[in-house]
């Protein structure tokens, strides 16, 4: 049926670009310091539940209502938090190990991954249970009408897709046309030799974390606009499928992450409607094109073989 | 330097997870023993396994609370002769393997007379032979999956399981069918479309509505599994709107039924999500269930009984923070079945672990008025009550729309 496929696309598009927005936090510290930072799941979370503290807490109830003002603070409150807590993350648990073997930061992600989603339980309220995020868009669905039947599409789905592409495109602008992008690009390269030419490392790299965190604490409000809900768990899924989508996409690579994303969202959903097993197996899906891709195009699909160094 | 910095890194680390650990530990002190009582005999704990945090805490809570107004009213009244009584509840966090940890600490303290729990069937499964191997009482007043008494093949030939083991909230076998009566025969829905968790409650009482509701002549459009964490049903939901169905069924918990009943209104259906006990809570709404909605739940809402008055005044009176949820009488119920059965066996002499024997003897010989209504125990260990509730929802709570008494 034409309408299900639709809407089956549809609704992979829109959780591929949500997981598109994560992935790129993951690909940009990849990219820079080799760093698999397996807390940035973490970060996604905790965007979502500061953006929900700040709504509950600091925002006027008169405003709470009016989606204008209560959804752009929101954006900018759970980027703010999720820019905080990434800030603090990378000058306590990473800067110290940066010239230790590549095994000890690793550790150190999943320690702070941990961490994080252990503090978020014990000290937000309620938040050992699923919490419910408040309605800051326009409610309801987009039914437009396909041969045999409806496609829906909901208006938050939308404003994520939207929103994940504008920022995409921006990020990938800011890295190819900016100054500070030139950095970038350039400790990426060789950090010592980016010294050499009179850039400072320590400053890059904390430019990379705080993009990576800005995108991640947006999509964490997005994602509660969305479903209405957050639990401390989505973190962890959702940050391992943007994982996913950066190693699919090439790692390291901006255009990469957000294909990948893509790719993710439409092998779950379209999985899980055509192929056998049906929805419970829409996982298995997923790491089943990881694996192929690794074995046969391990760099991913816009990665280049990684250059070794002298 | 850099190595102190990575000492100091750590030491913060390790802080925060010892901080983490002691609020997963949160355990609420027992009421103190009644000052006019005569407690020379020392304590005795009644226990508790149930989740106090996680997701289904809301209902943990309200039976935590639910059996300290128990124990306190025990103490205040020197029920127990000689003794006093503690309160021990232990966080199992809807985990099976939680609960196996909560039950073994319960079990090797020598002066834990009963176990009132779990919530969730799936983590009664773990506790039940761990209580058992010390024969420890333990009353459930929420599980229902029908295995837990009458073992894996209860349709055809049941069999005890667990002779230390009963409720007092009725079984899925029950349950399941008498949601498939109201749903087709009264709300004349003959097109379904079933969703389950695939957990011990879910999948059981969801088997046990589709039997009974395709035997009434409804048919099952749809069959579906969900995770218990998933957040995202767009995708199944999609599934479901292609078989075009007039109702689903839902066997699983109020975390994933709330936002699976949001997003089918999402994804174009305009049909009404039913489920079982484990839908009714106060959270449900607010996760994004709708008006019109439907669950069954075990007995009859307290706030309908008359035996519950009483219950209800003394919960209010005691001022806890929570409510007491959908298992607040059926839990004082359990635990005061356990304090009556100790008092008989115990006969005025003292405490030793042999006793533990008398009080299941005592527990399965129970014929108790209790707050949620009339108590006796079949062979298996079930309740012999199968009074049930539908309820709806208006406005953002569930409302009882109708208690009757299941007849096979």
């Amino acid at each position: 049926m034409l309408s299900t496929f639709l809407s089956q696309v549809v609704n992979g598009l829109i959780l591929g670009s949500l997981i598109g927005l994560i992935a790129l936090g993951y690909t940009m510290v990849y990219g820079i310091i080799q760093l698999i930072n397996f807390a940035h799941g973490e970060i996604f979370m905790v965007g979502a539940y500061g953006g929900l503290a700040m709504f509950t807490y600091l925002l006027p109830t008169a405003i709470q209502n009016q989606w204008w003002y209560a959804l752009p603070l929101l954006l900018i409150a759970g980027a703010g938090i999720a820019v905080i807590v990434a800030v603090l993350m990378e000058r306590f648990a990473y800067r110290p190990l940066r010239n230790a073997p590549r095994l000890a930061p690793l550790i150190t992600a999943l320690g702070v991954s941990v961490a994080l989603q252990e503090a978020v339980r014990v000290f937000y309220p309620n938040a050992t249970a699923a919490v419910p995020f408040p309605k800051v868009f326009v409610e309801g669905t987009l039914a437009i009408p396909v041969g045999d039947g409806i496609v829906p599409i909901r208006y938050t789905g939308v404003l994520i897709i939207v929103v994940s592409l504008v920022l995409a495109f921006a990020l990938n602008a800011f890295v190819n046309g900016s100054r500070m992008g030139r950095a970038m690009r350039a400790t990426s390269q060789d950090r010592d030799v980016a010294r050499l030419m009179g850039i400072d490392p320590d400053r890059v790299i904390v430019l990379t974390f705080v993009l990576g965190a800005a995108l991640a604490g947006v999509a964490g409000i997005l994602y509660g606009a969305d479903l209405g809900l957050i639990n401390i768990n989505i973190g962890l899924q959702n940050g391992l499928f943007a994982f996913t989508a950066a190693v699919l996409g090439g790692i390291g690579n901006i255009k990469g992450a957000v294909a990948g994303g893509l790719v993710i969202g439409l092998v779950k959903t379209l999985g899980g409607q055509y192929l056998p097993g049906g929805s419970p197996y829409d996982y298995v899906w997923i790491f089943v094109v990881l694996i192929a891709v690794l074995v046969f195009r391990p760099q991913g699909f816009f990665g280049e073989t990684e250059r070794v160094r002298a | 330097m850099s190595r102190r910095r990575a000492v100091v890194t750590a030491a913060i680390l390790a802080g925060g997870l010892v901080l983490s650990a002691c609020g997963t530990n949160r355990e609420e002190g027992g009421g103190a023993a009644g000052g006019a009582c005569d407690t020379s005999k020392g304590t005795l704990v009644v226990g508790m396994v149930a989740p106090l945090s996680g997701p289904l805490s809301a209902l943990g809570l309200g039976m935590q609370n639910s059996a300290d107004l128990a124990v306190d009213q025990a103490n205040q009244n020197c029920t127990v002769p000689g003794y006093a009584l503690r309160l021990q509840a232990e966080d199992d966090q809807s985990q099976p393997a939680i609960a196996a940890n909560a039950a073994t600490r319960l079990a090797s303290d020598p002066n834990v007379v009963g176990v009132v729990g779990t919530l969730n069937s799936s983590t009664a499964q773990t506790v039940q032979p761990i209580l058992l191997e010390r024969g420890i009482v333990q009353i459930s007043p929420a599980n229902t999956n029908p295995t837990l008494t009458q073992g894996e093949n209860y349709a055809t030939a049941p069999q005890r399981a667990f002779s230390n083991y009963f409720r007092v909230a009725t079984t899925d076998a029950v349950q399941g069918p008498f949601g498939a009566q109201y749903l087709v025969n009264t709300a004349g829905k003959k097109s379904i479309a079933v969703i389950d968790d695939g957990k011990t409650y879910g999948a059981g009482l969801a088997a046990a509505f589709a039997a009974e509701a395709e035997r009434l002549g409804a048919t099952i459009v749809f069959t579906g599994k969900v995770g218990e964490n998933d957040t995202d049903f767009s995708g199944i939901v999609t599934q479901v709107r292609a078989a075009n169905p007039d109702a689903v069924y839902y066997g699983g918990e109020y975390p994933a039924a709330g936002p699976l009943s949001a997003q089918i209104a999402q994804g174009g259906l305009n049909i009404p999500v039913m489920g079982g006990d484990a839908l009714i809570n106060a959270e449900y709404v607010p996760l994004g269930g709708r008006p019109g909605d439907l669950g069954t739940s075990v007995g009859a809402p307290a706030e309908t009984l008359d035996s519950a008055k009483q219950f209800i005044a003394d919960y209010e009176a005691a001022n806890y923070v929570e409510g007491y949820e959908t298992y607040g009488a059926l839990t004082y119920d359990s635990t005061n079945i356990i304090i009556n059965s100790l008092v008989t066996a115990l006969g005025g002499g003292d405490w030793s672990e042999d006793t533990r024997g008398a009080v299941v003897e005592a527990v399965q010989a129970t014929d108790y008025q209790g707050a949620a209504g009339p108590v006796t125990f079949d062979e298996f260990g079930d309740t012999t009550n199968k009074l049930l509730t539908v309820y709806t929802v208006e406005g953002d709570a569930f409302v009882p729309l109708e208690t009757g008494t299941y007849e096979g």
